[in-house]
């Protein structure tokens, strides 16, 4: 889904290739896609056999409101994100104002924030009983709700406010990597043929980091979609809430499938569309890293302005949620920490850093067969592979289950029958099946990334390494990898950063007794008791920052690195 | 690359807690959290030694119990709600246990005929009033919620979820489906604000003015008076019993259930005799402040002080058999609607 950010990239000329190395890369590939491709087929597999047709009741009943509402958030979140995160990655690349460089990593923070917990904080803040509303009826001299009137948080607006204030970075990221990668002459060029510089950022700068911003901008609409935790906590009818309907009250998994195959078909059109409009652009490789970025010097009410732009949502974004946590931590501090605290921990932080390092080898070796290979078979094995990202997780999660199952069923008969003995789930149930969930839901990331990345080096590179004797995979790992250091490390971070949020595939494919932080701040949470919940919410706020800081540091280095 | 990948397979599985069926062991399917489970295990595994594993998830699990098949580690199956565990019986998950420990603890309309799940617990669907905005005896039937004079008053969570489904099969069961999705019109009309939040949000909401009539689980608010900082808005709200004069409160069950693989049967069976006994229905009472299912144990001092309930005898099975119809109507009736 997120995979080439130029429309076209120039491809290897053939005779170069050995063929029998690349052809190996080719099976390779063609072999995880079809691993990696399993679960999305399960579950339009499953989309074949409705328990009854859902689609007249739907239709005549709900159907309509779901697609409206689900529009009305995509379009809401998607404003969101990009007036934030392209105003603040413009902000802090080009503009020189106190607390640039705090705020460079600090934009990132938010998305260290899972949305269902960011939802859970403001509700507590905002409503009738919490501390905003309480201080205002004492300012005021209000006695009950009937005496005022209050936004509602729980709505579309404040659904869209929160998903858009955790998704942001997602373009900010990629809008900031792409600004920094600009040649500075361009806009030098552009100025001093008379256009100001705001013109100059919607002529020249935006249309050159429209890829990466589209990539970006997916991202966030994808993980829109598929929200769950935050359109049921806030009673905001979505596709999502319609589909989950669907299997858990009406009992009907294959319904469910279909609105998710249907989902899936919406998303794959979108981004299909996103690709055409551009189909005629090209992107060279005119990178000129030697050049630093001279930033402007502003008058003292500019340079608030830049302060403002990046403060308020981080402070809407990050720090009142983090220290929200923060105090409810510390006042139910000794309910909520026990031993269990510590392994739950552990096993967030050693499934995504399993599942980051999987899926950034399995991103590395789609993406360089497909620099090798560069056909249309391959770009299709390269969509296949990240549709997983385009399916709600606990569906998924199902689409998981139905191969892995079916697997350990099958090797299991084959054991008993020929040698007599059973092996029983090999895979179901286990920590492989959680780190293959994660693998097929976030691949999209890191393959986008890794090819994106590849893209922008030149081809004559692997000639020259090529025709100096070394094979296809000496090539990637002596050449490539190296220039690709600081995407590799931002692929595999980003990844972590989701894995540790990660929830509905999580609860339905773990072992016994098996709680990762998101799970074990959902079984407090889904019971109403928020405050108990606190501690391991902000632990994984925490444990997201580390990645984040590292992962701002390698963006900013990639002027002195290539 | 690919060795590395093995490597990283081998690594996921080596750090996986095992959860292969060792002696000693029983291994659960949860739709209720771990954490409420936690007291009870422990109590268990105190008493025989017989050590109790969980995985708690609120979708997925039916779907994961098949799939795995013959070859499934649960054992048991627990569920908060009666649809729930009547899908397992319909997708022949689970297996009949004819016990007599169990027969005797558990009353014959708390179980399945053929011993196909045990409820464990039961939980009453009740009305809850503003002290101050209402008075004693003004509401006292769920059909009272559709009255005029409660315009703009009555605040509930989603008509989707699980209890009110439940709670409406039953108004379908006793009033058939047409007089049923009148009735929730007018409930949908009366509704101060679009459905939201959980059970509690609606206590809080009657405290805060937003409405002076609200419908939840009677354990929530129990559960409210046992925390000392939601104390004060539960003191705000009188509980009423639903049609206590009549045909009885509506309640839903939590229950658990034998699963056709299971491997390690007796200990399931030691489980389900266990927590059906006095010993864990009144961690149940005390902990949760649910209703026992079993008669010996009486509710918890708190709950007793609400005064009896008297529970609607329709069949449980009869609620379950209407949930579908349940979940379209409220489509129709688009009560989670603006």
């Amino acid at each position: 889904m997120t995979e080439a950010v130029t429309a076209a990239d120039p491809g290897l000329s053939q005779p170069l290739l050995a063929k029998r190395a690349s052809r190996r890369w080719i099976i390779a590939a063609a072999l995880i896609t079809a691993i990696v491709a399993l679960p999305v087929l399960s579950v339009i597999f499953l989309a074949f056999f409705p328990e009854e047709n859902i689609w007249p009741h739907l239709i005549d009943t709900t159907l309509p409101r779901y697609l409206w509402t689900t529009i009305q958030l995509m379009v809401g979140v998607g404003a969101i994100t990009l007036a934030i995160g392209l105003s603040s990655a413009w902000a802090v690349t080009m503009c020189e104002f106190p607390g640039r460089k705090f705020f460079e990593w600090a934009m990132l923070l938010p998305f260290a924030v899972p949305a269902y917990v960011i939802a859970y904080v403001y509700t507590s803040l905002l409503d009738y009983a919490g501390p905003v509303q309480r201080t205002l009826r004492d300012w005021f001299g209000w006695q009950n709700a009937s005496d005022y009137w209050f936004p509602e948080i729980r709505s579309l607006e404040g659904a869209t406010l929160m998903i858009g204030l955790v998704l942001y970075p997602y373009v900010y990221l990629l809008a900031r990597a792409a600004f920094l990668e600009q040649s500075p002459s361009l806009f030098a060029v552009s100025r001093s043929l008379g256009h100001s510089a705001l013109s100059t950022f919607f002529r020249v700068v935006l249309p050159i980091a429209r890829p990466a911003v589209a990539v970006g901008l997916s991202l966030v609409l994808m993980e829109t979609l598929n929200d769950f935790g935050t359109v049921d906590f806030f009673a905001v009818q979505t596709l999502t809430a319609g589909l989950f309907d669907t299997w858990m009250n009406l009992g009907n998994l294959g319904g469910a499938a279909q609105i998710a195959t249907t989902m899936l078909v919406f998303v794959v059109i979108l981004v299909t569309l996103e690709r055409y409009s551009r189909r005629r652009q090209q992107q060279y490789a005119a990178r000129d890293n030697r050049d630093p970025i001279r930033r402007f010097t502003m008058s003292f009410p500019r340079q608030l302005i830049c302060v403002a732009v990046c403060a308020i949502p981080f402070v809407l974004g990050f720090v009142i949620p983090a220290g929200t946590l923060g105090l409810y931590a510390w006042e139910y501090f000794e309910e909520s920490w026990n031993p269990d605290f510590v392994q739950n921990t552990l096993n967030s932080l050693f499934l995504s850093s399993a599942a980051a390092l999987t899926t950034l080898l399995i991103g590395v070796i789609l993406a360089y067969s497909r620099r090798l290979h560069n056909t249309r078979g391959m770009q299709i094995l390269m969509r296949l592979s990240s549709l997983g990202y385009a399916m709600p997780g606990a569906v998924l999660a199902v689409g998981v289950i139905v191969p892995l199952a079916g697997f350990d069923n099958w090797l299991d008969s084959l054991m008993r029958n020929t040698f007599g003995f059973s092996t029983g789930l090999l895979l179901s149930g286990t920590a492989f099946a959680l780190v293959f969930a994660y693998t097929v839901r976030f691949l999209a990331v890191s393959a986008g990334s890794v090819e994106s990345a590849l893209q922008k080096v030149t081809p004559s590179m692997d000639m020259a390494s090529r025709s100096l004797g070394y094979t296809p995979g000496k090539t990637l790992v002596n050449v490539h990898l190296p220039m690709l250091r600081g995407t590799l490390l931002t692929a595999a971070l980003v990844v972590f950063v989701d894995c540790m949020k990660e929830l509905p595939a999580t609860l339905i494919l773990r072992p016994f007794n098996f709680e990762t932080l998101a799970t074990y701040v959902y079984q407090f949470a889904s019971d109403e008791r928020l405050f108990h919940s606190a501690l391991p919410s902000l632990i994984i706020v925490l444990a997201g920052i580390v990645p984040i800081i590292l992962m701002s540091r390698s963006i900013s280095n990639t002027r002195s690195i290539a | 690359m690919r060795m590395k990948l093995a490597a990283t397979a081998a690594m996921a599985l080596a750090a996986m807690p095992l959860s292969a069926s060792a002696d000693g062991e029983v291994n659960i399917y949860s739709y209720r959290q771990a954490y409420l489970l936690e007291p009870l295990l422990n109590a268990f595994e105190k008493e025989t030694g017989i050590e109790a594993n969980v995985v708690f998830a609120k979708q997925g699990l039916a779907e994961r119990l098949e799939r795995e098949g013959r070859n499934s580690p649960a054992d048991v199956v627990m569920t908060v709600d009666i649809s729930r565990i009547n899908e397992l019986v319909e997708r022949d998950l689970v297996q009949g246990v004819e016990n007599d420990v169990l027969n005797k603890n558990i009353p014959e309309n708390l179980r399945h005929p053929d011993g196909k799940w045990f409820a464990l617990t039961t939980r009453g669907r009740l009305i809850f009033v503003s002290k101050d905005r209402v008075e004693e005896g003004e509401i006292t039937t769920y059909e009272q919620l559709a009255d005029d004079k409660w315009e703009g008053r009555i605040c509930t969570r989603s008509g989707k979820h699980p209890y009110n489904i439940a709670l409406f099969s039953s108004m379908i069961a006793h009033h058939g489906e047409a007089e049923t999705e009148e009735w929730l019109n007018g409930l949908k009309d009366n509704l101060a604000r679009k459905p939201q939040g959980g059970d509690r949000d609606q206590i809080k909401a009657i405290a805060e003015g937003v409405c002076d009539v609200a419908i939840g689980n009677s354990y929530y608010y129990g559960n409210m008076l046992q925390d000392e900082n939601q104390r004060p808005i539960a003191e705000q709200v009188r509980l009423v019993f639903p049609n206590a004069d009549d045909r009885g409160t509506h309640v839903n069950i939590s229950g658990i259930a034998l699963t056709n693989s299971a491997p390690n049967k007796e200990n399931a069976i030691k489980l389900m005799e266990f927590l059906s006994s006095p010993e864990a229905q009144r961690i149940y009472a005390e902990a949760n402040t649910e209703y026992p299912a079993n008669p010996e144990v009486k509710p918890s001092g708190l709950v007793a002080e609400w005064g009896e309930i008297n529970p609607d005898q329709l069949s449980l099975q009869e609620i379950a058999d209407n949930r579908n119809a349940a979940v379209k109507l409220v489509d129709r009736v688009d009560y989670d609607g603006e």
